[in-house]
């Protein structure tokens, strides 16, 4: 049974007020918007608060809320691990350690920070395949918005991506970044109180925790796991055959939690842009460790939805989620399922518009990452360099419609050929993968030269596609998904493949820089590398703060928080 | 310079809240029955326009941050 959503006038009502004000904060920060560093870094003027919930928000887009809702409903709290070992170390890492390199060193973008550092063949490399990804995932994500308005509220798929696309280009281009991140915040308050009395409506209907625990038994040994798999989540992670992720608990520390969720969260300039936008350092070192609050919490909003679902769905003989091409439910369904389903006209308007300021939220911020990487990498580092200030803010507002037209491509394409969006995004996850490597080195050991970056990023790159081509997950037919040179190597699913891929190429990445970096001489000296480097950079004063409110110390308290809910929910 | 950003986020809230809780006390039980019998748009739209209040008095009280 396919889900439709009827919004009343009412809910229409809270749309056209959201986006009213949406493009009102644009218009409002247009005439702040004088040179191109108001454009492109909001003239680091943010409060911590502001870029701390902006951080958060730029990643809060369609992957998190329905991809998390899906995976919770899939794997049951295991899904946790991406926010209690991935996200939430990462951010700590990112605020204590590097966080003065990147604010400090006054790189205007994380490329930036790799010719300062490196030279300029790495920034190169990462600087374009940045802004290559940024904008198809801005394009995937208008996509994905489209398709589920299509499905739910019967829409006409190209009026949505019109509409959703100039609405997010008429705030950017009046407003910069700035304009991106107050939006962000309005967006995170917004899906915070529009789906929480989702979550309230649907726990109660459950019969509370310890009744969802109980009706999630026959979820988990109906398909042949023990019975505590979808509430526990460590206890089965012990050999890949016992939950459903596939994985165990190597591959889930190290290659999600090391290898994948540091490299996102520490290099990925989507969400480091909002922490370069603060007013301050210690503004800056703040950002991450704010956002790690509410991030703890997120699994509340999102995973939690999905284990009522499928609970919910397996009591009911399948009548709660609509079932999917594959006949299993369709777990993207959760939230929408869950929105249809519990809110009455009012509260329907507001969780819908959630839904859509969430993938709003995920478009934008790679837009505004797209438009400062293609403008002062590329655009002025190879096309137009020394031209004035005002050039790049127009050329700024001019990659933004840019930016949006090639996303809207990527949208056609997607819908289209849905193959070369997968393959797409394999080839991401092969430039992805080592990047971390790089950048642990750059930060920590002086030594590490240009050439070793380069081509270690270079090597990482290939020893991921090598491995790809080599490994298979089971039941999977060699191709697309793996063994296409040969499936040499199998797996239990295809995430434990991809977290192996990780680590494989994160390890050839840290060892092919540090061979290559020993055999080619250092281009720049210790003086050149002072704020860039951790052992020639002093370390940053703390700005007269309370030892409270020192990052180190707030990072810890994070941490053992963090530690308290891996035990909880053990 | 930027404007208090806690402004059109009290506002936004603030309208919303008042909206739910007027349509809240004007509409019918039969709609809430999916809300399982709760008149979540009473109650939930309070909540938002206690939470759009509150940040207006705070953007109010201290101009800059």
């Amino acid at each position: 049974m396919p889900i439709n959503i009827h919004l009343a006038g009412i809910d229409y009502a809270i749309l056209a007020i959201y986006f009213t004000f949406v493009l009102g904060i644009g218009f409002a920060l247009k005439k702040t918007m004088k040179g191109s560093s108001d454009f492109f870094l909001s003239g680091r003027s943010i409060p911590a608060w502001v870029t701390g919930l902006a951080f958060l928000s730029a990643n809060l887009g369609a992957q998190e809320v329905i991809g998390m809702a899906a995976s919770g409903a899939k794997y049951g709290i295991m899904t946790s691990h991406f926010y209690w070992v991935g996200a939430i170390p990462a951010m700590v890492f990112l605020a204590i350690f590097m966080m003065p390199f990147y604010y400090g060193s006054k790189a205007r973008s994380v490329p930036e920070y790799l010719k300062l550092r490196f030279d300029e063949k790495t920034r190169g490399f990462n600087a374009i395949s940045f802004a290559v990804m940024t904008i198809f995932s801005s394009g995937i994500s208008l996509h994905a918005l489209a398709r589920l308005l299509e499905t739910l509220v019967k829409w006409d798929y190209w009026t949505c991506i019109w509409v959703c696309a100039f609405i997010v280009l008429v705030y950017i281009f009046l407003g910069g970044l700035t304009s991106a991140i107050y939006n962000e915040v309005l967006q995170f308050f917004m899906i915070v109180l529009g789906f929480s009395p989702l979550v309230y409506l649907g726990l109660r209907d459950v019969g509370g925790w310890s009744a969802l625990q109980e009706k999630l038994i026959p979820v988990a040994t109906s398909q042949g796991y023990a019975a505590g798999t979808w509430t526990q989540s460590w206890e089965h992670m012990g050999n890949p055959i016992e939950n459903p992720m596939g994985v165990n608990w190597f591959a889930m520390v190290m290659g999600l939690g090391f290898v994948l969720s540091f490299g996102y969260w520490c290099t990925d300039f989507l969400v480091v842009q909002r922490a370069m936008a603060a007013k301050s350092m210690s503004a800056a070192r703040r950002t991450p460790l704010i956002a790690a609050g509410p991030k703890m919490l997120f699994p509340i909003l999102v995973i939690l939805p999905g284990m009522i679902a499928i609970a919910l769905n397996n009591q009911s003989g399948g009548a709660f989620l609509p079932t999917g091409a594959d006949g299993h439910p369709d777990y993207n369904m959760v939230i929408p399922s869950m929105l249809a389903h519990y809110f009455p006209p009012g509260l329907l308007g507001l969780g819908f518009t959630a839904l859509m300021a969430s993938f709003m939220a995920g478009m934008a911020g790679n837009v505004t990452a797209f438009n400062t990487v293609w403008t002062y990498d590329i655009y002025q580092s190879y096309i137009a360099p020394k031209k004035s200030d005002s050039h790049y803010l127009w050329m700024g507002r001019w990659a933004t419609v840019f930016g949006i037209l090639v996303s809207i491509g990527a949208a056609f394409m997607a819908s289209k050929f849905n193959n070369i969006m997968d393959m797409l995004q394999l080839v991401f996850g092969f430039v992805n993968a080592p990047l971390f490597a790089t950048f642990l080195l750059g930060m920590f050991w002086k030594r590490a030269t240009g050439h070793g970056a380069f081509f270690g990023l270079v090597g990482g790159t290939l020893a991921a596609m090598a491995f790809h081509g080599l490994s298979c997950a089971v039941g999977v037919a060699p191709g697309i998904k793996g063994g296409w040179i040969e499936p040499h190597f199998l797996f239990r699913s295809e995430m434990g493949q991809n977290f192996y891929m990780a680590i494989v190429a994160w390890t050839s990445c840290f060892l092919l820089t540090i061979g290559i970096s020993m055999l080619t001489a250092r281009t720049k000296s210790d003086a050149d590398l002072k704020g860039l480097v951790y052992s020639l950079t002093p370390k940053p004063e703390s700005e007269a703060e309370p030892w409270y409110a020192r990052p180190a110390f707030v990072g810890i308290v994070v941490l053992l928080i963090t530690v308290g809910l891996n035990i909880l929910f053990w | 310079m930027n404007f208090d950003l806690r402004l059109p986020i009290g506002l936004m809230f603030s309208i919303f809240g008042g909206i739910l809780t007027i349509y809240g006390l004007i509409s019918g039980p039969e709609i809430y029955a999916r809300s399982l019998g709760i008149n979540v748009n009473l109650w939930w739209g309070g909540g938002l326009l206690v939470f759009g209040l509150l940040m207006l008095f705070f953007a109010f009280r201290k101009p800059r941050d």
